[in-house]
């Protein structure tokens, strides 16, 4: 096959959002309302109507900020403080002040959010200073309505492309992208004013403990494709050596999940079944604390339920196991767990980038904006730290809102013909080839080295090992064979998620500190170093196409946070004598 | 190096007496956020054709007939 033998169709539109799950859609909505007459139009890679995290529907919003409960000065706060204070504070913020219209306009559209008798929203208090959580027990239809939505403001839908570069013109400016269909290898050309990048986590990163390449947290279909994009576009992306870790059902690798069973009484515990955590909400620091326990004598880790009434159990399972990943009940009847009999065994993920759940990502500004004129990023690859579904939602608003005003006020622009035709060719080679090295073994090899080399704890040393080791796989890239357009798009994913390996690495190196608890744990480097590195660390592909970084300046907070506060999150470990560290 | 194919066991079983692919349904299919279910060709069935499952569970919830029981891949189990 030549690139002359693949047919390529060449579209136009106004705004091009690339990922329809949460936030992508919500950025295309958004758009629409702003001014109907633009163009807009949302390439996926899987299905609109099922993709993404949020496939299924979702058990909570696990940061909801209703009044009453919170303020967004407060939310600014504790998100500040949870991530050692490397925030953008005026981008939480702008997610603080839109979080609660974005719940009263979802509500409107028929999302189902758990009410008292009242009809109050009924919110739930895990994270460690303040109450974020609002519980969605009947949250199934969540896909359905925003499906429903993009079809009455008319977003034109194409499935099944995946997009595998940006277009940009001679002036820096973003001119479109590529896409490339998953079950024909047909080129798609999107010309367009601006993009909305909303291709969810690096979910691919690091292997399972169960070896099964798609046995991941993330929806596995997202893979890494967002942040490799936004680096050969010249984007800066923040702070990457903070990783995603979560704590999940051993095996299973999802939710156990705290968030649902906690406000019940449920709690993460050792092998004594006592706590050891004071409070169970994902932050690098509550991982540290999850981490020693694992390797002390009182490891494993469980959730613990069964001291729990019958009744409370039986709703904790109705919610757990009908809806956000409803495979879980039957993961558990595999295993003959019960959670009224025992608890359920934990274990440590393994790693990826998502803000969603910690605090790196594409760089973006309070307006979703990324360091290339007209390129927005928007949830959980996008640079907000703990941004979650609701964050997804809010910070597509805001993309959409922005992106649709700056179509108005700028031109086409001309990409250039050389980039696409290299780039056709780069996304063909593997398929010119008879015989050589599969998608999956290279795809295994790159992430059991991720385990290997770059998981914390960090050594320097064996990351830097790691890096030789990647540039090998790169060489024997030139062997990539694909041998039809599944194992195709297989074979682009692969290549992403070598990207994001290197940028893991590099990104890791860099920050020559600990900090983010076990995100970012370097044994020999293990104090946290204000003096040098309180500040963000940029990552870019620079004007010779080698892998740079820079530092940027923490810009002065909106909300201000005392020295005190700021260590809130540094005492998670429940104080008794035994345990005490 | 010449490429081999090795047998894996499927974990999404589809039930052919309840599939009515060929009818021209393709629901699983299409939903599938992996892109894993194809409609064979010669028996008009559903199947799983890749073993690159997430046990999300589009398949199983939107089949019209019922057809589709997702199951833990055996390396979780
Ligand atoms: C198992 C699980 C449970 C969770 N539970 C909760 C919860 O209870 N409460 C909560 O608030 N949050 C929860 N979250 C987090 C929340 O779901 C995410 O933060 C949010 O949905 C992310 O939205 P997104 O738009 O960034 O990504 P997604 O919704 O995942 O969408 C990304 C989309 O991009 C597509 N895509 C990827 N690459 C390409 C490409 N190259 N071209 C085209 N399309 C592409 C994908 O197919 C996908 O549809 C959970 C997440 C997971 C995985
Ligand atoms: S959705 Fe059900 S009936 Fe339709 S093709 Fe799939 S298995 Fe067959
Ligand atoms: S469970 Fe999910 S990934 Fe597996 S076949 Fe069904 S829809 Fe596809």
């Amino acid at each position: 096959m030549s690139a002359s033998d693949i047919k390529t169709e060449i579209v136009e539109t106004d705004l091009l959002v690339i990922g329809g799950g949460t936030g992508g859609p919500m950025a295309a909505i958004k758009a629409k309302e702003a001014n109907p007459g633009l163009r807009v139009l949302l390439m996926e890679k899987a299905n609109v109507k099922r993709s993404g995290a949020i496939s299924m529907g979702m058990d909570g919003l696990n940061n909801a900020i209703v009044p009453g409960y919170a303020t967004p000065e407060q939310y600014v706060k504790e998100i500040t403080v949870a991530n050692d204070g490397i925030v953008h504070q005026k981008a939480v913020m702008a997610y603080a002040q839109g979080s609660f219209p974005m719940i009263q306009y979802l509500d409107r559209l028929g999302v189902k959010f758990e009410k008292d008798g009242s009809g109050e929203y009924n919110m739930r208090k895990v994270h460690h200073m303040g109450t974020y959580v609002l519980p969605m027990p009947e949250g199934h239809n969540v896909k359905k309505v925003l499906y429903r939505q993009l079809r009455r403001l008319q977003v034109s839908v194409t499935n099944r492309y995946m997009a595998t570069r940006l277009l940009k013109s001679a002036d820096g400016r973003i001119a479109g992208a590529v896409g490339v269909n998953t079950r024909t290898s047909e080129f798609l050309v999107v010309k367009a004013k601006a993009v909305v990048l909303a291709c969810g986590a690096a979910g691919r990163l690091g292997l399972p403990a169960s070896g099964y390449l798609f046995g991941t947290y993330e929806n596995a279909a997202n893979c890494g494709d967002g942040y490799a994009m936004a680096y050969h576009a010249g984007a800066e992306l923040a702070n990457l050596e903070c990783y995603q870790i979560n704590p999940l059902i051993k095996d299973y690798n999802g939710p156990s999940c705290a968030y649902v069973t906690g406000p019940f009484g449920g709690y993460t515990a050792n092998n004594k079944g006592d706590r050891f955590i004071e409070c169970d909400y994902w932050s690098g620091q509550m991982m540290l604390e999850f981490w020693r326990e694992l390797q002390s004598g009182n490891g494993p880790v469980y959730l613990k339920m069964d001291h729990l009434a019958e009744e409370t159990i039986s709703e904790i399972e109705t919610i757990l196991h009908t809806n956000e990943r409803p495979s879980r009940g039957r993961f558990h009847a595999g295993r003959g767990n019960d959670y009224r009999k025992r608890p359920v065994e934990m274990h440590i993920s393994e790693i990826g980038f998502c803000s969603g759940h910690s605090a790196s990502g594409v760089w973006v500004d309070e307006n979703a904006r990324t360091t290339v004129p007209g390129l927005y990023a928007v949830g959980d690859m996008a640079s907000v730290p703990h941004n979650y579904m609701l964050g997804a939602f809010v910070n597509g608003g805001i993309a959409g809102a922005d992106a649709a005003s700056y179509c108005e006020s700028v031109d086409m622009a001309a990409y250039d013909e050389g980039y696409l035709a290299a780039e056709q060719e780069r996304v063909l080679a593997p398929t010119r080839r008879d015989d050589g090295l599969t998608p999956h073994e290279m795809e295994f090899k790159t992430r059991r080295l991720v385990n290997d080399y770059l998981e914390p704890p960090k050594v320097t040393a064996k990351m830097e090992i790691g890096q030789r080791r990647f540039a090998e796989i790169r060489e024997d890239l030139g062997q990539l064979c694909a041998t039809d357009p599944h194992e195709l798009h297989r074979a682009l994913e692969m290549q992403s998620i070598l990207d994001c390996a290197d940028m893991a690495a590099a990104a890791s190196l860099y920050r020559t500190e600990s900090r983010w608890g076990f995100y970012h744990l370097r044994v020999d480097h293990p104090e946290t170093n204000d003096d040098e590195w309180f500040c963000h660390t940029m990552l870019f592909k620079d004007e010779f196409g080698r892998m740079s970084h820079r530092k940027r300046e923490v810009a002065p907070y909106v909300v201000p946070v005392e020295a005190d506060e700021m260590a809130a999150y540094h005492q998670l470990r429940v104080k008794t004598p035994v345990a005490a560290e | 190096m010449p490429i081999i194919t090795q047998q894996k066991s499927a974990a999404v079983v589809i039930d052919d007496a309840k599939c009515i692919a060929e009818k021209g349904c393709t629901v699983c299919v299409d939903v599938c956020p992996l892109d894993i279910l194809a409609i064979d060709d010669g028996r008009k069935k559903a199947y799983m054709k890749y073993d690159e499952c997430w046990y999300c569970m589009p398949c199983e919830a939107d089949c019209p007939t019922g057809a589709v029981k997702v199951n833990i891949p055996y390396l979780l189990r």
